[in-house]
C-alpha cells in the first residue's frame, strides 16, 4: 500500500485510509484528509522533512511520521 | 434545567464562559479556522475597544471587545482559531464549550474566501450546534486577486444562513456584517441551517434519539448531542449521564445497541467527517469558481524562503537586518530621551533643594528611583518601539510559520515540538510572553521542554545590555561601518542561544523528560501584505507598553534599593562593595567580577536593570551616571578592568543565566509546579557557568584575558 510520504513532489494523490488514531486522526480529518480527498505534494523542507501538501486549498506541512500514516492511491 | 457548563465539571475555565451582559446587550462569539483573518474582523468590528492583549496564547483565553450598532450594544468574544469542534485540542474544546455552554446570542464564523472548502467544514459543525449563525467570508479581495469567484446568494440559499462578504483589512463589508448580526439577534432574520444529511442508518438513530434528548439538551441542539452519543466524546457523554434520568439513559443505550450499527465510534466519526466534506465539495463545486490557475505567487516566494539552500541563511540574514535597523535606529531617540530625563532630573533636584528635603530622600527618590526609571525608559523604549513593529510585520507577512517549517527538522532531532520555534520567536519580545505562548503546544512533555528552554533566546530586556556591550567593545576597534560588528555579534549570540535551546531540549528529552516527539501539523498561510495600522497598534500599544510598564514597575523600587545599598557604609566600604567583594572570587572563575555577578543577582526582578546597577556600583556613588557618549561607558568599563573576555562572558552570562522574576512567576503559574520552576532557573544558570568557565579557561590558556 502506498503511503503519503512516498509520493513524489508535484504529484496529486487521493486519500485511501488513515492509520492514525486519537487526536492526530481527529486533526487529520478536520484538515480534510477524508477518504477520496485529493492531496498535492508541493515541496520538501530543507532536510527532506517535513513536506508541504496542498490539502483542500490550504498548505499544510506534515512530518514523515505523520504522512506515513496516510494510505493513498495515485491518480 | 439543561446541560450547562457547570455540569461538565470543567470548572477551571468556567469564568470565561459566562459573559456578564447588561440589558440590551448581546454576546456574539467569533469562530473560525486559524489564519482566516479572524483577528482582523475582530479589530474592525470593535475598533480599539478591546480587553485583552494580542499575544499568541490568547488562543486559550478569549479576547473580548465591544461594539454597537443602531440601538444595540454587542460584546464580541474572539474564540481560538480551530479547524473543527471535535475537541482534539485545548483550543477546539474552548471554542466548542463556549458555543455550547456560553451565553452567546449568535455565532459569527469567519471563513477564508481563498480556502473555502476547508473552512466550510467548521461552518457545518457550528450549524449543527446552533441555528444562530452568520457566515462572514473574509479576504474576498485576495480571492479576487486569485481569480476566485464566490456566488454568495447561491451559497446563502444552500446553507440556509446569512452570508456577508468581507475584506476586513480595508473595512469592506464590516457595516454589512454588523447589520447581519443585528438582524439576527433582533429576530428580523431567522436562519434555518440545512444540515448535512448522513447515511440512512445514522439518520434513523438520530430521529429516535432527538426526541429523548430534546428535554435535557438546554441550549444545545439535540441533533448535535445525538450525533456525539454515537460517535464518541466520552467526556460529554459522562457529563450527560448526570443529567439524564436513569431510565431515559437506558432507552438511549438500547436504541444505540439495537440499531445494528456495524462500525465502531472511530469509523462513525470518519464517515461523519467524510459526509460533511463530501457535501462541502459538492457545494464549492457549484458556487465557487476558481478560474484556471495563474502563476502562484506564494509558491515562487516559497521556492526561496523555504528552500534547502537559502532557507536558513535567509532567516539569519533577516534576523541580522532587524537587529541592524533596531540598533542604528534606536541610537538617536535614545539620546533625545536621555537628555529630556536629565533635564527633568535637574528640575527635581532643584525642587528638593527648594523644599529643604533631606539628602537621603533626594538620594532614594531622585538618584535611585528616578534615574533608574529614566535609564530603563530611554534605553529600552526606542529599541522596543522599533523591534516589536518589525517583528509584527514578519508575523503579519506569514513568515514565522516558514521559519518553523525550515527549523522543524532540527527540533525533531532534538525530540521537541515543531511549534517550539514559534514560542521561541515570542521569547525575543519577552520570555514571560514566550512561556505563555507555550500553551499552543498540546503535549505536556514538549510544552515543558519549550517552557524550560524559552529563556535561551534573549528578550528585549537583555538586548540593550548585549547591544551596549558589543557596541562599546567592537565599534571603535571594528572601524568599518557603524553598527555592523555589534549586529554580527548580537546575531551570533542569538544563534548560540538557538543552538543551546536545541541542545538542552535534546538532553531534557533523553533524561528527565523522556518521550518521542508528538505529532504536529503546521499550516503555511498565504503571504499577506502587513497592515501598518494594525502593526503599530498591536506592537506599540499592546507589546511595547506592556513590556515597558512591567519594567518600570520593577525597576523603580530596584533603583531605590540599589541606591540604599550603595550608600550604607560598614567600615569604609558600602554594602555594595561588601557584596561584590564576597562574590568576587567565584565571579573571577567564570571571567566576570564581583560587581557584574552582583548586578545580575540584583537584576533578578528585570534584566533591563542589570547594566544600570553595574554602573551605579562601579561608580560607587550608588546612582547611575549620565553617560552622554559610548566613549564614557567604555572608559568606565576599562577603568574597572574589563577585557574582551569580560565583555564576552558578560554577554554570554546575560544570554544564558536564570530567567527574570516575572518569567519565573509565569513558569510557576503555567506549570503549577515549584520543581519545574526551580529547574527552569538552575538549568540555564548551570549552562551559563559551564560555558563561561570554558571561555575563561581558553582565554587564559592562550593568555588573551
Amino acid at each position: 500500500m502506498l503511503r503519503l510520504h512516498m509520493a513524489c513532489v508535484g504529484s496529486v494523490v487521493t486519500v485511501e485510509d488513515l492509520a492514525s488514531t486519537g487526536i492526530l486522526r481527529e486533526r487529520m480529518l478536520a484538515l480534510g484528509l477524508t477518504k477520496g480527498a485529493k492531496v498535492e505534494v508541493i515541496r520538501r523542507g530543507p532536510s527532506g522533512d517535513p513536506t508541504v501538501f496542498n490539502i483542500r486549498g490550504a498548505m499544510i506541512a506534515l512530518r514523515n511520521e505523520e504522512s506515513s500514516l496516510v494510505a493513498i492511491q495515485e491518480v | 434545567m439543561g446541560l450547562t457548563f457547570q455540569s461538565t465539571k470543567n470548572s477551571a475555565l468556567t469564568d470565561i464562559f459566562h459573559i456578564n451582559k447588561l440589558e440590551n446587550q448581546f454576546v456574539i462569539a467569533l469562530a473560525g479556522n486559524p489564519n482566516t483573518g479572524k483577528s482582523t474582523v475582530f479589530n474592525s468590528l470593535t475598533g480599539l475597544h478591546q480587553h485583552t492583549g494580542n499575544w499568541p496564547g490568547k488562543t486559550v483565553v478569549n479576547a473580548r471587545g465591544e461594539f454597537n450598532h443602531e440601538d444595540k450594544d454587542f460584546i464580541l468574544v474572539d474564540l481560538p482559531g480551530t479547524y473543527s469542534l471535535f475537541s482534539s485540542s485545548v483550543e477546539e474544546e474552548v471554542a466548542r464549550d463556549f458555543i455550547c455552554f456560553g451565553n452567546a446570542d449568535a455565532v459569527v464564523v469567519v471563513a477564508d474566501a481563498t480556502c473555502l472548502e476547508r473552512n466550510l467544514n467548521l461552518v457545518y459543525q457550528v450549524m449543527e450546534l446552533t441555528d444562530k449563525v452568520v457566515l462572514c467570508i473574509n479576504l474576498i479581495d485576495e480571492a479576487k486577486k486569485k481569480k476566485i469567484e464566490i456566488d454568495a446568494h447561491g451559497l446563502e440559499k444552500e446553507l440556509g444562513i446569512p452570508i456577508v462578504l468581507c475584506a476586513a483589512r480595508s473595512g469592506i463589508g464590516i457595516m454589512d456584517l454588523k447589520q447581519a448580526i443585528y438582524n439576527l439577534v433582533e429576530g428580523k432574520v431567522k436562519p434555518s441551517p440545512n444540515h448535512v444529511q448522513y447515511i440512512d442508518e445514522y439518520e434513523e438513530i438520530l430521529s429516535k434519539l432527538c426526541p429523548i434528548l430534546q428535554e435535557y439538551s438546554g441550549n444545545i441542539n439535540p441533533r448535535w448531542l445525538a450525533l456525539r452519543m454515537i460517535d464518541g466524546d466520552e467526556k460529554l457523554i459522562r457529563s450527560l449521564n448526570e443529567f439524564i434520568p436513569e431510565d431515559k439513559l437506558r432507552s438511549i443505550r438500547t436504541i444505540i445497541v439495537e440499531s445494528d450499527l456495524t462500525q465502531d465510534k472511530q469509523a462513525i466519526r470518519d464517515f461523519i467527517t467524510s459526509d460533511i466534506y463530501n457535501k462541502v465539495e459538492e457545494i464549492t463545486d457549484s458556487y465557487v469558481i476558481i478560474s484556471s490557475r495563474k502563476i502562484n505567487r506564494d509558491r515562487i516566494i516559497d521556492n526561496y524562503i523555504t528552500s534547502k539552500r537559502f532557507g536558513i541563511p535567509l532567516m539569519i540574514l533577516t534576523l541580522a537586518v532587524i537587529f541592524w535597523i533596531t540598533i542604528s535606529g534606536a541610537n538617536y531617540p535614545s539620546a533625545l530621551l536621555s537628555d529630556f530625563f536629565f533635564m527633568i532630573e535637574g528640575k527635581l533636584t532643584f525642587m528638593f533643594d527648594y523644599l529643604n528635603a533631606p539628602d537621603w530622600l533626594h538620594g532614594v527618590l531622585v538618584l535611585g528611583l528616578y534615574k533608574t526609571l529614566a535609564w530603563v525608559v530611554s534605553v529600552m523604549l526606542p529599541p522596543m518601539a522599533i523591534f516589536f513593529p518589525l517583528f509584527t510585520i514578519l508575523e503579519d507577512l506569514g513568515y514565522l510559520p516558514r521559519v518553523a517549517f525550515n527549523m522543524d527538522h532540527l527540533f525533531k532531532k532534538a525530540c521537541a515540538h515543531g511549534k517550539q520555534c514559534l514560542t521561541m520567536c515570542m521569547g525575543f519580545g519577552c520570555n514571560a510572553a514566550g512561556v505563555i505562548a507555550c500553551r499552543i503546544i498540546e503535549s505536556p512533555r514538549e510544552r515543558l521542554i519549550a517552557t524550560l528552554t524559552n529563556n535561551f533566546v534573549p528578550c528585549n530586556g537583555r538586548f540593550p545590555t548585549l547591544i551596549a556591550i558589543s557596541t562599546v567593545f567592537l565599534v571603535s576597534q571594528g572601524g568599518f561601518g557603524y553598527g555592523l560588528l555589534p549586529v554580527l555579534s548580537v546575531t551570533g549570540l542569538v544563534v548560540i542561544g538557538i543552538v543551546i535551546t536545541l541542545l538542552v531540549s535534546y538532553i531534557l528529552s533523553k533524561t528527565i523528560l523522556k518521550g518521542i516527539p508528538s505529532t504536529f501539523t503546521l499550516e503555511l498561510p498565504p503571504y499577506r501584505v502587513p497592515r501598518i495600522g494594525r502593526v503599530l497598534y498591536t506592537s506599540i500599544l499592546d507589546r511595547t507598553m506592556f513590556v515597558l510598564w512591567r519594567a518600570i514597575v520593577i525597576a523603580a523600587p530596584a533603583g531605590a534599593f540599589t541606591w540604599i545599598l550603595g550608600n550604607i557604609y560598614i567600615g569604609d566600604l558600602s554594602l555594595i562593595g561588601h557584596i561584590a567583594g564576597f562574590l568576587d572570587p567565584a565571579a573571577r572563575l567564570i571571567g566576570l567580577d564581583g560587581f557584574i555577578l552582583m548586578a545580575f543577582i540584583l537584576g533578578l526582578p528585570a534584566n533591563e536593570i542589570v547594566l544600570p546597577i553595574l554602573l551605579m556600583a562601579y561608580l560607587s556613588t550608588g546612582s547611575i551616571i549620565d553617560f552622554d557618549s559610548i566613549d564614557s561607558l567604555r572608559h568606565i568599563l576599562l577603568d574597572n578592568g574589563w577585557t574582551y573576555l569580560t565583555a564576552l562572558n558578560t554577554m554570554l552570562f546575560s544570554l544564558l543565566h536564570w530567567p527574570c522574576a516575572t518569567t519565573l512567576i509565569t513558569i510557576k503559574k503555567e506549570t503549577g509546579s515549584i520543581k519545574w520552576t526551580v529547574l527552569s532557573a538552575i538549568i540555564p544558570t548551570g549552562f551559563a557557568v559551564v560555558i563561561c568557565s570554558i571561555t575563561t579557561l581558553i582565554f587564559r590558556l592562550f593568555g588573551w584575558g
